[in-house]
């Protein structure tokens, strides 16, 4: 279909939109704020809602009940404002509701500031509400994936009943990039679940209450089938350079691009690294790193994140001690030159 | 401890099976306690309007969280002081639903007092049922924000006090003081008198929502004797003497005949419509890449620099633009972080023939300085060979390197002669394809047109371009 030279926001609120998504609910902040205007704009273009919520948890809590109707709905949001979702996205996983939540990730603790940092990979992937749950997480590295990966979560949403959420950074967000939109999505799956209001849907409960223990258990260990069945099926990575690499770099979002880059300069030199992405942050590609570790010609594993080391913790679990697993990250909205990058990478080497 | 709802309503489950235990007959309420007797009338009213089957009720946290055991309708059970919100997605995705969001004292005025004031500040067209008994009750008695001043409760065990919890909130007359709610009244359930009073403002309440005349609330008086340590009688004439005198009954707000019903119809766009509508079908314009006047190997990394207002960031999205259009993998990022500071707006462009990793530049194979500032902080960076091209009629000074081309353009000055110094960016524009091996004129020209879309406008610009691809032509002869 169309090409467009879009930012990463935008082509989050189109893709939502071609997949079928007909309500937003949200509250201001820099940096998503980008979504919400683009929401506003096009949602009631399509007879779909758009409505400013009075806070964030006002608006999951929308979501929750436009998601109970069987309506694909979303939210989208910034690492404070992503806290504040967390009651309800625990209600909506209790429930087993679909929805898809978007943060673009900035700068924290506390109100920190405004630019990209991925110091959200733990309150996003590890759940971070209460209770036993996991959020499916998408991390796209370039304005088409925040279009393909904002579709696939409303997919896979759905599919598992499930929340989804597409973590980005503020720089994805803002950067802007050629996006060829897919045809809108046009047949979806049947929720009988779903509450609307007739005759039929009279038995329909949409709810996270089990009173009883092994009752409550037996939902939790549902739960949790569902998160092996999602991490069989549906884990996906990118793998780049990797053939003969004897040193494994690991990172996602706007990090990957930086590292591709800074590969491409390693190879100049001679030194045998390679990148494996994680596309999906849950399901994790921890199988495929495991496989990687316990190649002979792979000598060490480097993560990068733009963070105090969140994401490394699932590539030392993974790699399960068989080979150094070193880290480097930046705080604060520093952002590793290239050059830098290379050093890092070289001393990490050294090191092992 | 369970009462039963006498003479079922048709509005209710013929057993509540989703009830644990063996008493699938009656409600888990305490004796004499009120959420029995309203969700009857709110059952009743239901069937009797004939509309008990497109009722969504969403249950709240507290006593009524087991709502759902009981109405024959669907239910969505949210999260403590929530329901408004959750009420607002479920109405506005199924706007001919009855949504009835039902919700106790702590839960609305304390936890949720956000929601319902906001709910009803929109006038969201629910009926909201608020039962106030001026206590926690599943939780153990512990204080509302509805408890009365002296009232003793597990958390005020010397009474409640003014200097420590400040007076009752009154949630009836703060919702009726909001410009959108339609009916906003104060019940009790105490005698039989007072029930029927009860029962009208029920119907009333649900009358309005289907009639589409927007948000109504109900604020019902309620027994806990539970919770107040009372007998079910006692109950009652507590609620006469002592709460209603402190929470006075009354119509405190109906404007239901004077309001138009709302427009509150779906248009939903089908599938196949919906690109159009977002603006995915435009320029379908077809570009004749082979026939493109381009270098075979192009990896240039652009910054450009100026004033915020210069068009710095539009002339980068539009070097993207065209990138996009010779087919080449392009990006474009604006400042970022620590260089933002200092008196420069500047955005990052990439055009290249392979895929772009980084979007950021950082050794720019081209800089455009559109302003003083902007050339003394990155004239060092421009990689040997790279070109700094410059508006030398805004900056004073001239670039120091001599292993970079030095590309002086009085861009403002041409932009003035030509009639509007707004145009100096796309002086610039026509001065890089001039001089580039990655800009095709002719693809410029036809992109101009997309970006400037009234006449005058794409007029001016497209002058302005072409005195500067003369003046970059000229650098290449």
């Amino acid at each position: 279909m169309a090409k467009q030279f879009v930012k990463g926001n935008e082509a989050i609120v189109k893709g939502a939109i071609l997949a079928g998504c007909r309500a937003y609910y949200g509250y201001p902040i820099t940096p998503a704020s980008e979504i919400a205007h683009a929401a506003a704009l096009y949602m009631p273009m399509v007879g779909g809602t758009f409505l400013q919520a009075e806070s964030e948890i006002a608006a999951i809590n929308m979501v929750y009940g436009a998601s109970g109707t069987g309506i694909r709905a979303m939210t989208a949001s910034s690492s404070p404002g992503f806290s504040l979702k967390q009651e309800g996205l625990s209600y909506l996983a209790g429930a087993e509701l679909p929805c898809v939540v978007v943060d673009i990730t900035r700068g924290g603790p506390g109100l920190g500031n405004i630019a990209p940092e991925q110091a959200d990979y733990h309150q996003v992937v590890k759940g971070g509400g209460h209770g036993n749950y996991k959020n499916i997480v998408l991390a796209p590295n370039s304005a088409q994936e925040m279009c393909d990966l904002t579709m696939l979560a409303f997919e896979l949403s759905d599919r598992y009943r499930n929340p989804a959420v597409v973590l980005a950074d503020g720089f994805i967000g803002q950067m802007m990039e050629p996006v060829d939109f897919p045809e809108p999505v046009t047949e979806f799956p049947e929720k009988t679940w779903a509450v609307r209001g007739v005759d039929r849907d009279r038995m329909n409960l949409v709810s996270s209450i089990e009173l009883d223990p092994d009752d409550l258990e037996r939902h939790n260990q549902k739960l949790q089938r569902k998160y092996e069945i999602i991490t069989n099926n549906d884990t996906r990575y990118e793998e780049y350079q990797l053939d003969d690499a004897e040193y494994v770099v690991v990172g996602y979002g706007i990090v990957s691009r930086l590292v591709h880059t800074a590969i491409n300069q390693l190879r100049d030199e001679g030194v045998k690294v390679g990148m494996l992405r994680p596309i999906t942050l849950m399901p994790y590609p921890s199988k495929r790193l495991s496989e990687l570790a316990a190649l002979e010609q792979v000598k060490a594993f480097s993560v990068i994140e733009l963070s105090n080391g969140q994401m490394v913790d699932d590539v030392r679990l993974a790699v399960n001690g068989t080979k150094p697993v070193e880290f480097y990250g930046r705080m604060g909205g520093n952002v590793p030159s290239i050059k830098e990058l290379v050093h890092e990478i070289k001393r990490m080497m050294r090191v092992l | 401890m369970s009462v039963k709802i006498l003479g079922k309503s048709k509005g209710f489950y013929e057993t509540y099976e989703r009830r644990p235990g063996n008493n699938q007959e009656q409600t888990h309420y305490c004796p004499g306690c009120g959420h029995g007797i309203l969700h009857k009338m709110i059952a009743e009213a239901l069937v009797d309007f004939d509309v008990a089957e497109n009722m969504i009720f969403i249950s709240p946290v507290g006593c009524s969280v087991f709502a759902y055991y009981y109405f024959n309708a669907g239910n969505i059970q949210a999260a403590h002081g929530r329901a408004p919100a959750v009420a607002t997605g479920v109405k506005r995705a199924l706007p001919e639903s009855i949504v009835i969001s039902y919700q106790g004292d702590g839960d609305l005025a304390a936890i949720g007092g956000n929601e319902i004031l906001h709910a009803a500040n929109r006038g969201e067209a629910i009926t909201v049922f608020f039962v106030n008994n001026a206590i926690y009750g599943m939780t153990g008695g512990q204080m509302a924000p509805t408890t009365l001043i002296g009232q003793k409760t597990t958390t005020t065990p010397y009474g409640r006090t003014l200097q420590n919890e400040g007076y009752p909130i009154k949630m009836a007359e703060i919702i009726a003081s909001l410009e959108s709610p339609v009916y906003v009244e104060r019940v009790m359930l105490a005698d039989v008198r007072s029930k029927n009073a009860a029962r009208k403002a029920v119907r009333k309440g649900i009358k309005n929502q289907m009639e589409k005349k927007g948000f109504s609330f109900i604020e019902v008086l309620s027994t806990c004797p539970t919770g107040w340590k009372m007998t079910a009688p006692q109950s009652e004439e507590w609620i006469k003497t002592t709460l209603a005198e402190n929470f006075p009954l009354g119509v405190y707000k109906d404007i239901a005949d004077q309001v138009e019903p709302l427009d509150l119809s779906l248009n939903l766009a089908p599938p196949e419509r919906v690109p159009k509508l977002i603006g995915l079908d435009q320029d379908k314009m077809d570009f004749d890449t082979a026939s493109m006047k381009l270098a075979a190997d192009i990896d240039q990394e652009i910054k450009i620099a100026g004033f915020g207002g210069q068009g710095v960031l539009s002339l980068g999205v539009w070097l993207s633009e065209i990138g996009m259009r010779e087919d080449l993998e392009v990006s474009w990022i604006p400042s970022y972080g620590p260089e933002m500071r200092g008196g420069t707006a500047n955005c990052h462009v990439k055009l290249s023939r392979n895929k772009i990793g980084s979007p950021l530049v950082t050794h720019p194979t081209v800089l455009v300085a559109m302003n003083r500032p902007s050339l003394e902080k990155f004239e060092a960076d421009v990689v040997e060979g790279g070109a700094i091209v410059w508006d030398s009629a805004l900056i004073d000074v001239e670039p120091q390197r001599t292993d970079v081309r030095n590309i002086p353009v009085p861009a403002t000055r041409i932009a003035k002669e030509i009639g509007n110094s707004r145009v100096s960016n796309v002086v610039l524009l026509g001065v890089l394809a001039g001089f580039s091996d990655f800009l095709d004129p002719l693809v410029v020209q036809r992109v101009l047109p997309l970006i400037f879309k009234k006449k005058h406008l794409l007029e001016i610009n497209l002058k302005a371009f072409e005195v500067g691809l003369g003046l970059g032509r000229e650098l290449t002869d």
